[in-house]
Formats: C-alpha cells, structure tokens, sequence
C-alpha cells in the first residue's frame, strides 16, 4: 500500500477557488461591456483590449524580472483589473493613456504592495484618477453615444449629464430612460445602469459578493441627493439622476465591491457603504469636479483596515437571547 | 424550517453507507483495549497479567472526576498491559486480552428484549451510567455522567438529542435510528428522569427523512418527546449550534450549554444509556461507518472495542489500491491516521478512506480579502485575522478577538477560494492562547 497522507482536518475542500472568482466578476461585466460595444463602436473595444492585454503584460513581466516569483496571471486578477480600468476610461483616449494608467494601476498600485491580495487602494481606479489628474482634459471630453461606431480618436465629443448639470444646471439632462440604458456620454463601461444591474444580480446570485456594499453605496447616494433636491429642486438634481449617471453603478456594483479593499464584516461593509454614498455626492454637489466616484472610493479603501480594526461582526452568543 | 443562525457550509454529503444494515465485526484472536478512550485522565488498571476477564467486566477505573471506566469486550486471560503506538503516532496504555469464548457476565441481559420500564431515581441513573463508562459518542468523548449531573445552582429545562449527523460520509447514528429506534426513545425518557426536565428535542437533518418519520412516528408515543427536522448546513451537530437551531438560544462564550437550561446528548449516547441502565450492559462496542469512494463495501458496523481497525476494514472490502488518506471521523473534523494498527476504541464513529487525488491539499494562494471565511464561521470570528496573528505570534490580540470561541469546525478553510491553511493556523494559535490562560489562572 501507498504511504497514507496525514494532515489536519477539514480533508474536504468547496472547490472555490480565486480564478473561479475572478472569472464570475468578468461574466458579471459582460452585459455592460456589450453596451459600450453598441454605443461607442470601436473606440470602446481599442481602449478596453488595450488595458487588458497591458495589465495582463505588465503583471506578468514584473513578476517575472522584478519579483522573480511564480507568474499568477492564471488567477484572472490581472484580466479583471484590466477591465475595470478600461470600463473607467473615454473610449477616445490614446492607447498610450491607456497603457500608462495600466502601469501605474499594476505596477504601482498593485505590484509595489506585493500583488493581490495586499494591496490598499483599488488598482483600476488608482490607473484612472492618476489620468485623470495627469491628463484632465483628454479623461473629462467624452464621445457622444453613436451606434456601432467606427469612429475611434476623432469621435464626436458632448458633455456628461453630470458636467452638463455643473455647468447649466438640471434642465439640460438627457431623459430617465435614455440613461437608464446607456444612451449618454460617459466612460465606456459606465453608461448603461440596466447592463450593470444585470451584472449586480449574477454576482449577488453566484455569492460573489453580498449585496451590503453595492445596496449601501446606492442607498446612501439616493437618500442624500434626495435630501438635497426636496431642499431645493431647482439647484440640486434629482436622486434618480444621481443614480444612473456617472461611475456611481459601476462604482458601487464592481469597484467598492473590490474584495481586497473592502471590510471584512457586514456591519464594517455598511459603513463603508455609506462612507463611499456620502462623499460620491458631495464631490458632485459642492466640489469642483463633477464625478467623485473614484475618490470616494479611494478614501474608504484608505479606512478600510481602520474599520477592519473597530467593526468586528457579531458573534455567537454575544447577546444572549 | 429551523437551522443555526450564523454562518455554515454546505459540503457534498456522499453518504454512501446510508441505509446499510449493521453488521457485527468477528471476535479479534487478541483484543486491546486502551486505558484512554475519553476526554480527561486515563482510566486506572484493576486487572494484571493472567487475570481472567469475562465480557463487561470491569477492567479499569476512572482516575479522577473526568474519566470514565474501561470494561473488556471479550471473554478470556489478560495477556500483558503495556503502550502501544496509536494511529497518530503517540504512546498509549492498553490492556491485551487473549480472546476465549465468548463469556458475558450473568448480571448482563442479553436478550433482544425491549425494556421500557426504569423506575430508578435521577441519582441512581448517573451513577449506573458512569459505571458503565460511558462517553459522548458523537466525537469528543466527554464521559456522560458527568454531563448528567449539571453544576450545583444550575437547573436544566431541556434535553437535546444530536441525530444530525451533519459529517458528510458518516451513517452510523442515522442506521442505528432506524434499527434501535425504540431502544433510544426509551434512553431519552431515562435521561429525562435524570437531569428532570420533562421536554426532549431530538434534531434530525432533513438529509435523513426515513428516519425523520420513523423517528417521529416513535415520539407521537412517548410524553414531551419531539422530533425536530432541520435544514441540511454544517456545522449542525456542534453543541451550541445544536441548541441554537433547536431552541434558539446562543451558548454564550465559554460557558456550557446548562448556562441556557439545555442538555445536549449524541444519539449513540443515548442508546448506550439504555443499554446500561436497563440491559446493566456496560459500553464495550459500538457503531462505526467504513466509507469512501472506492471502498468495495461502505457499511455500518458493530465492532467491540480492542479489535483491530484493520479487521473492520477488511469486512468492508479492504482498504483500494488507490487510498491516499485514512481518517478517523468525517471529513470536516477527522483525523488522518498514519495506519490502521490500532484498535477500535470510544472514539472512532468512523473510517473514510479518500483516494490519493483527493487527498493532498492545493496550493495556497495570497489571501484575497474575500470576507467568505468570515461569513462561514459559526461563531462569528475573523478566520483570516487570526491566522495572520498566529502567524506572526499575536496571542495577546488572538485571545482579544475570541480564539478560545473557535470550535474548529473547518469551514473557514473548506470555504477559503485561496487555500489558506486558516484552521492550521487558528489551532496552533489556540493551543498557545489556551496555555497562556491556563498558566494565568494558574498564578492566580
């Protein structure tokens, strides 16, 4: 006979494994990305391969020549971080942009903290705000929405509802539905609040994620911009604009969801929730940008191991019934 | 349908010695029996070399307030006493009887009689049962009359009877519901008598409805006595988890169920109190299930304690070719053995064999921060920040964060999508934090 393997229990396993995780977010994205297909033709597909390949790339020579460790490309992570900061992107932005915010978002984000698992900001958005703060004015002109486009840098050019509302205030918006779908400009990725939806649901239903963040986060920013619009409608926007422009779906579905950067109990996800709902809108209502999406992400990321520290979940038998 | 309110895992059952009839394992030619079937102090030798020993005779005692009573298996001569080297590579005490006959002592009914009828009080039960060295069957092996006699200042209100079974591959308390039903519905009325409450819930996993009816169909006769299906999720059958899904009260941290009035017996237990108290036949064999995918013949079988585990095995078809892991137990708390020399004791309900692929770990990966081990844990602690403090030695923040709740289910790392040996390290952390408490107290 065989020499017998002894190790300690549990000798079972649920076959999760981080490839399986990663892969679920990445279907999850599917609907939304066959939007940005539909809307922004080939510019939408130009810079969305490109930060995928390079992130893919990037992660992959790094750990090659610079950690000299075993390659973990294979777990998907570099694919999905790909993605997000594509989905976070003009689809009119030179691929050069876009292979410079995949460095910054792999090499400096994620590589320079040892790869994943321990970074402490979401690397997409990390690749995205160093952009959008490098180059303002290529990252805030936005490609009007032009079925199968083969436009690509030279596409058509409006405004944002989000900065038409900074500048002209709340009649010139485009109407519910048309944003509802994704018919507006914006990042190629966050246009279309149904797609994105469709996505919530499928990780929600997979157990991907739970819905703490994403139902906080939207919550949060519904209730304040409400709060805010029965104060002065004429001002502030409505909460259903709120909801459907800008980065705050995607943001709140698949970025805030982030495993590595969120807290670990539900009560701290709560927090963190409303944290990301709160500031997403006060950047938008009082600040001199006109999405503060990935901001307030970055800043709860920055809380998040405070919280981790405080917000412990509830244990059994803590309050004895 | 009622379950336990915090976190668990829903693993593969493969319970594939489900609806096996029991059948008796042949008399070893050498029984050994060891000094350390139960939780606490090894039990004190009364026989010595040459000694003859009839089945149920006592052989050793309880040396101190938790320990229980060794009695022999088998008829015959006492060969030697001396230590023998168990599954898991430790030195043990064992008692070796050259097997003769098969002789019981008189006082033992043997018949297949159903006695319904104990007109003994409380005391005398407990007693009776500790005689009969009885402990926990379901795993940990705390001697039971010990847990009979709740602390003085504590009342019990309720008896909670474990036939959850909630270890995927196990069967052997599911087969012994269905063929000693009524033998264990009359051990839940003594056990009532003894710790006097008059109501007794007895859990079953909705994973086992013949036993579920057959079970409740039993109960409709007897007063306060109900059968309670509960939803298939493991960790069902931990004790304050039990209690959680049948009464709904939480067993608060490092306290003992009698802290909420409850009283929770294994139903193998229960059989084995029937048969003591009313058969005065003490615990000297029991149930255990040979499992595993590629075993020839998965069965539930009815062994004496001291036969080899080898003999077991063989009735099942022999250990395959391809077995890369043997464990004592289920899959979630079971221990691998390191080989099958020893004897079938207290402890063991079980073996599984697991073929090679299944049998090696995967590799682990970084820790994601996926927040599913903190979602699983019964208890409701952070798997993943306790195994970094006890990687990096942290025990004063270790027992800040409850390390001493953990009940080492294995669900953190069953669920973990990275492999990360949580538990490995969870344990080891525990053993230290334990140690500093006790050295502590000990100052005191």
């Amino acid at each position: 006979m065989n020499k017998l393997i002894v190790a300690p229990a549990p000798h079972v396993h649920s076959g999760d494994s981080v490839r399986k995780n990663m892969l679920n977010v990445i279907i999850a994205l599917i609907p939304a990305y066959l939007v940005s297909l539909y809307f922004f033709g080939l510019g939408a597909f130009i810079v969305s391969a490109t930060a995928v390949v390079s992130c893919v790339v990037f992660e992959y020579l790094i750990q090659r020549f610079i950690c000299k460790q075993k390659s973990s490309i294979g777990d998907l992570s570099a694919v999905l971080t790909g993605m997000l900061l594509g989905f976070n992107l003009p689809s009119n932005l030179p691929v050069w942009m876009v292979v410079v915010g995949a460095l910054v978002a792999i090499g400096v984000a994620k590589m320079s903290f040892g790869g994943l698992g321990n970074n402490l900001f979401n690397p997409a958005l990390v690749g995205r705000v160093f952009l959008l703060i490098s180059f303002p004015a290529p990252m805030t002109t936005w490609p009007t929405p032009s079925p199968m486009t083969m436009n690509y840098l030279d596409a058509q050019t409006a405004a944002t509802p989000l900065s038409l509302m900074k500048e002209k205030g709340t009649e010139a918006l485009p109407a519910l539905w048309d944003m509802f779908i994704g018919n507006m400009g914006g990042s190629l990725g966050e246009v279309s609040a149904l797609a994105l939806l469709i996505g919530g649901i499928y990780l929600i239903a997979t157990k991907t994620i739970t819905w703490h963040i994403p139902v906080s986060v939207l919550l949060t920013a519904f209730v304040f911009s409400g709060i805010l619009w029965l104060v002065d409608g004429t001002v502030y926007a409505n909460p259903m604009v709120h909801l459907l422009t800008g980065g705050l779906m995607l943001g709140a579905i698949f970025m805030a969801t982030d495993y590595v950067t969120s807290p670990m109990s539900p009560l701290g996800q709560l927090v963190y929730g409303v944290g990301i709902g709160i500031i997403t809108i006060v950047i938008r209502v009082f600040g001199s940008y006109p999405e503060g999406m990935s901001f307030a992400i970055l800043i709860m990321n920055a809380a998040t191991p405070l919280i981790n520290m405080y917000i412990h979940p509830k244990r059994f038998g803590e309050n004895k019934k | 349908m009622k379950t336990f309110r915090i976190g668990g895992v829903h693993p593969h059952e493969n319970k594939l010695s489900a609806g096996q009839k029991i059948q008796n394992v042949p008399l070893p030619k050498q029984a050994v029996v060891l000094l350390a079937q139960h939780l606490g102090a090894p039990a004190t030798p009364v026989v010595e070399k040459g000694t003859e020993v009839k089945v149920g005779q006592l052989i050793a005692t309880a040396s101190g307030f938790i320990s229980a009573n060794v009695h022999s298996p088998v008829s015959g001569k006492v060969a030697k006493i001396d230590t023998i080297v168990d599954g898991w590579g430790l030195k043990t005490p064992a008692v070796f009887i050259d097997v003769e006959g098969d002789e019981w002592l008189d006082t033992i009914d043997r018949s297949d009689k159903l006695n319904t009828i104990c007109k003994l009080e409380p005391a005398e039960i407990v007693k009776k049962v500790g005689e009969a060295g009885i402990v926990g069957l379901g795993g940990a092996c705390f001697p039971t009359h010990v847990k009979l006699a709740p602390p003085p200042g504590k009342k019990a209100e309720v008896l909670v009877v474990n036939a959850v079974e909630c270890e995927p591959y196990l069967t052997c308390d599911h087969q012994l519901m269905m063929e000693h039903g009524e033998e264990i519905m009359v051990g839940v009325s003594i056990i009532m008598r003894a710790i006097g409450v008059t109501k007794a819930i007895i859990g079953i996993e909705n994973n086992k409805p013949d036993a579920i009816k057959y079970m409740t169909e039993l109960a409709s006769k007897v007063m306060g006595v109900e059968v309670l299906p509960l939803k298939l999720k493991y960790p069902q059958g931990g004790e304050k988890q039990l209690i959680d899904a049948c009464i709904h009260r939480q067993v608060p941290s490092g306290a003992l169920p009698i802290e909420v009035g409850a009283v929770v017996q294994n139903v193998a237990t229960v059989y084995a109190v029937y048969e003591a108290v009313q058969k005065n036949k003490p615990l000297i064999e029991r149930v255990v299930t040979v499992t595993g995918k590629f075993v020839a013949k998965p069965g539930n079988f009815r062994v004496r304690f001291g036969t080899p585990l080898n003999d077991i095995l063989a009735m099942a078809g022999g250990i395959p070719e391809n077995t890369g892991k043997i464990i004592a137990g289920g899959p979630m708390m079971g221990r691998a053995m390191s080989n099958t020399d020893m004897p079938a004791n207290k402890r063991i309900s079980g073996l599984l064999l697991m073929p090679q692929e299944e049998s090696k770990r995967k590799e682990p990966q970084n820790c994601i921060r996926c927040a599913k081990c903190v979602s699983v844990c019964p208890m409701g602690l952070e798997p993943y920040m306790l195994a970094k403090q006890a990687g990096l030695g942290l025990w004063d923040e270790m027992e800040a964060i409850h390390v001493m709740d953990c009940i080492e289910c294995g669900c953190c790392l069953f669920t973990c999508p990275s492999n990360r040996p949580l538990l490995d390290y969870i344990r080891m952390g525990k053993n230290k934090v334990g140690g500093i408490i006790r050295a502590r107290n000990m100052k005191k």
